[in-house]
C-alpha cells in the first residue's frame, strides 16, 4: 500500500534505492529480502491492474531507471450516474452466474461506489437476467478472445467424430443461454461458429497476445441470426384426442371438432423434425394427417420405439 | 503479499476514496457496500492508519478516527487527499460489467432500456480498452411473450397476486394456480416467474412461454415467510430428494440431452454412444423425453419406463394402420 502511495505521489520516476529508503517495510530488510519483496509486490500490484511504469527522468543523462504510477492511468475517470443509471448498474452486478465474472463485476461496481456513485438496485423492477457459463471451455476461450490469442481445441458435432480445430477467436456469443465461439478456422480458412458445449477436452492458447485483428465489420449480432428458427413453411394437420395435445393447440390456426372425439388441428409448420418429435411424445393421443413427410417421420420414430427397427 | 493481501490492497484503494465524501458512515454500512464482514473493514482501517506519504515528502500519515470507530461504530478518515479517486477498471472488470448491463438491456421492458443505454454509454467512455473488448462479446436473449411478461412485471411491481393457467408439457395438462410473485428472471434461454404457488404450497418456477393466461388479481401478494427465492447459482434444476435416477444410452445424434441436462455420470460406449446417469423429476417427464428422442435414447433404468415406451409406441402405431 505504501509502495502504491510513494509511486503515485512522486513527481517523476523513483529509483529502487530511493523506494527502499522511503517505503515503510522495505527499509529494514536485507538486500536479498528486499529484492524478493519488491519484485513480488510489483507483480501483484500489476495483477490487480495498477500501471507501474519503468523509465528514467532524463533521457540525456544515463541516470538510474526508476518506477512511477501515472495518476491519469491509475485513476478512474470522472463518472456521474443518474439514480436510474446507478440502479441498472446495481442490478447488473447480479447478472453473472459464473464465479470469476461475478467477482470481476462486483469489483467494478465497488470502484464505482468508491467514485461516489450511490448504487441502489431496489429502485427498478426488471426481469433479472441470469447469465450462466457452465461450459468448461468458456473461461479459456473468453480469455483468448480478450487477449486475441490463437486457440486449439477438440470439437465434436453430433453424429460426427471429434476433430481438432485451430481457431483465431474473434468473439463469443450467448444465444438464448448457450455460448458460441465465432472465429477464423485456420485449417478450413473460413469463418466458423462453434458451440461451446461441443468442445471436448482442454482449450490450449498458443502464440502471442494480440496476434490478429478481428476483421472490421464482424457483426456478432448478425451472425446470431443464423441461429434463429426459420419462418414457417406451409401448414400441418394433426388429429388430436379431445382435450389433449395442449402445446400444439396453442399454436393452432384452426381447430375443427369431429363427432368421434377427435379434433382436426391445423398449425403452421416451423420445423418438421420438431413437430414429429412432439407428436410422438403424445403417444396414441395424436396422429399426423399431413404433410406426408412428417407422417412418415412419425411412423419411423414409433417403429424404432416399438422395438421394430431399432438400429443399435 | 499473498493473494489475500492483494485483495486487501485492492479493497483499501477503493475504501479511501469511498470514505472521502461519507464522513461518519456506520461501519456496518461500509461492510454491506463492500460485501465483507465489519471486522474486515476494521482490519483494513487499522492497516490504513499506518499508511501515508513517504517520509521524504511530508511523512504525513492517513488519519483514522479510532475513537469514533470504537465508541460510535462510525468511520472518519482524513489526510488522504492523494488517494482521491478509485483505481481504473481493468479490461476484464469493465468487460464483465458492460456485458452484464447489455444482458440486462436484452430483457428489459421498453421504458427502462433508456436508463441502461445511458449507463452503458458513460461506462464505455470511462472504460477504454474494456469497451473495445466488449465489441467481441454479444448476448442475445430469447424474445419474451410481451402480453404475459408485461402483466407479470406489473404484478411484481404492485405486489399483487396472479391467477395463471399453466401448461406442463410432460403431463400434457393445463392447471390453474394462484401465485404470489417473488421475482422475474431469464436464464438458459427462457423467462421465468418465480413465486409462491398456493396449489403446490411451495416456491415454483413458471416458464412464461408455457403460461397460457395470466390475470393480475386485486388481492395483494402475501407469500408465507418461508417463501424465498432460490439460489440459482448451481443451475435452474436442482436435485430433489424424491428424484428418480435414470440410466440412459444416448446416440451421437442426441448428445444434446447430455448437454442440456445435468448428468451425474457419463461413460463412452461403442459407436459414439454415451451411457449417462441423470436425475429426473418423475416417470412422466422421462417418458416424454425418451419419446421425443424417438430411438436415439434407450432407457436402461428404470425398466418400468422402458416397458411403458414400447407399449405407448405400439398403441400409437395402430392409428397409422401400419403392421
Amino acid at each position: 500500500m505504501n509502495l502504491v502511495i510513494a509511486l503515485l505521489v512522486s513527481q517523476g520516476y523513483v529509483s529502487k534505492d530511493r523506494i527502499r529508503r522511503v517505503v515503510e517495510g522495505y527499509r529494514d530488510q536485507t538486500d536479498e529480502a528486499f529484492e524478493k519483496m519488491f519484485e513480488r509486490d510489483k507483480e501483484e500490484l500489476r495483477e490487480i491492474g495498477i500501471p507501474i511504469e519503468l523509465g528514467s527522468n532524463d533521457k540525456m543523462f544515463d541516470d538510474e531507471p526508476g518506477y512511477r504510477i501515472r495518476r491519469d492511468a491509475f485513476e478512474l475517470p470522472r463518472i456521474d450516474l443518474e439514480p436510474d443509471e446507478a440502479a441498472a448498474v446495481g442490478l447488473a452486478a447480479r447478472v453473472w452466474q459464473h464465479a470469476r465474472l461475478a467477482r470481476q463485476t462486483s469489483t467494478a461496481v465497488l470502484k464505482l461506489k468508491a467514485a461516489g456513485v450511490a448504487v441502489d438496485s431496489e429502485a427498478l423492477t426488471l426481469v433479472e437476467p441470469l447469465l450462466a457459463a457452465s461450459e468448461a471451455a468458456f473461461e479459456p476461450l473468453w480469455d483468448a478472445v480478450v487477449a486475441r490469442r490463437q486457440v486449439t481445441f477438440g470439437y465434436r458435432r453430433p453424429g460426427h467424430e471429434p476433430t481438432t480445430r485451430r481457431v483465431q477467436p474473434w468473439g463469443v456469443l450467448s444465444w438464448r443461454g448457450r455460448w458460441y465461439l465465432i472465429g477464423h478456422d485456420l485449417d478450413r480458412t473460413a469463418e466458423r461458429m462453434f458451440r461451446l458445449s461441443r468442445v471436448t477436452g482442454p482449450v490450449e492458447a498458443t502464440g502471442p497476445s494480440y496476434a490478429f485483428e478481428v476483421p472490421a465489420g464482424t457483426d456478432l449480432r448478425a451472425l446470431a441470426r443464423q441461429l434463429e428458427p426459420r419462418p414457417a413453411e406451409g401448414t400441418a394437420t394433426v388429429r388430436l384426442l379431445a382435450g389433449q395435445g395442449q402445446a400444439l393447440r396453442r399454436r393452432a390456426s384452426s381447430v375443427t371438432a369431429a363427432r368421434d372425439g377427435w379434433d382436426a388441428v391445423e398449425l403452421p409448420l416451423l420445423d418438421p423434425v420438431l413437430l414429429a418429435a412432439e407428436v410422438v411424445a403424445l403417444g396414441p393421443a395424436a396422429v399426423v394427417v399431413a404433410p406426408p413427410e412428417v407422417r412418415e417421420a412419425v411412423v419411423h420414430r414409433l417403429q424404432r420405439l416399438a422395438g421394430e427397427a431399432v438400429s443399435r | 503479499m499473498n493473494d489475500r493481501a492483494a485483495d486487501q490492497v485492492q479493497r483499501m484503494l477503493a475504501l479511501v476514496p469511498y470514505l472521502k465524501d461519507r464522513a461518519g458512515v456506520p461501519v456496518e454500512q461500509v461492510a454491506r457496500d463492500f460485501d465483507v464482514p465489519a471486522a474486515t473493514v476494521v482490519r483494513d482501517l487499522n492497516v490504513l492508519w499506518f499508511c501515508g506519504l513517504p517520509e521524504a515528502v511530508t511523512g504525513e500519515m492517513i488519519d483514522v478516527d479510532m475513537d469514533a470507530l470504537d465508541s460510535e461504530g462510525v468511520v472518519r478518515l482524513d489526510n488522504a487527499d492523494f488517494l482521491g479517486r478509485p483505481l481504473r477498471l481493468t479490461v476484464h472488470e469493465a468487460l464483465a460489467l458492460i456485458v452484464a448491463l447489455r444482458t440486462l438491456r436484452e430483457t428489459a421492458a421498453a421504458g427502462t432500456t433508456e436508463a441502461i443505454d445511458r449507463a452503458l454509454a458513460k461506462l464505455e467512455s470511462a472504460a477504454g480498452d474494456g469497451a473495445a473488448a466488449a465489441r467481441q462479446v454479444q448476448v442475445v436473449a430469447a424474445p419474451m411473450d410481451a402480453r404475459v411478461g408485461a402483466a407479470a412485471q406489473q404484478a411484481l411491481h404492485e405486489g399483487r397476486r396472479v391467477h395463471l393457467d399453466y401448461l406442463v408439457p410432460s403431463r400434457d395438462e393445463t392447471t390453474a394456480r394462484d401465485v404470489d410473485p417473488l421475482r422475474l428472471f431469464s436464464a438458459e434461454g427462457h423467462t421465468y416467474l418465480e413465486g409462491w404457488c398456493y396449489r403446490a404450497e411451495g416456491v415454483r418456477l413458471f416458464r412464461l412461454d408455457r403460461v397460457v393466461s395470466l390475470e393480475v388479481l386485486d388481492q395483494p401478494a402475501a407469500p408465507p415467510t418461508q417463501a424465498r427465492s432460490r439460489d440459482l447459482s448451481e443451475g435452474l434444476f436442482q436435485p430433489g430428494d424424491d428424484d428418480l435416477i435414470a440410466v440412459l444410452d444416448v446416440a451421437p445424434s442426441a448428445i444434446w440431452i447430455a448437454e442440456q441436462h445435468r448428468v451425474d455420470s457419463r461413460v463412452e460406449l461403442a459407436d459414439g454412444w454415451l451411457r449417462v446417469q441423470m436425475r429426473v423429476a418423475d416417470e412422466d417427464w422421462l417418458l416424454h423425453l425418451v419419446l421425443r428422442a424417438s430411438g436415439d435414447v434407450a432407457v436402461v433404468q428404470p425398466t418400468a419406463v422402458a416397458l411403458r415406451i414400447t407399449a405407448t409406441a405400439r398403441a400409437a402405431l395402430a392409428a397409422y394402420a401400419v403392421p
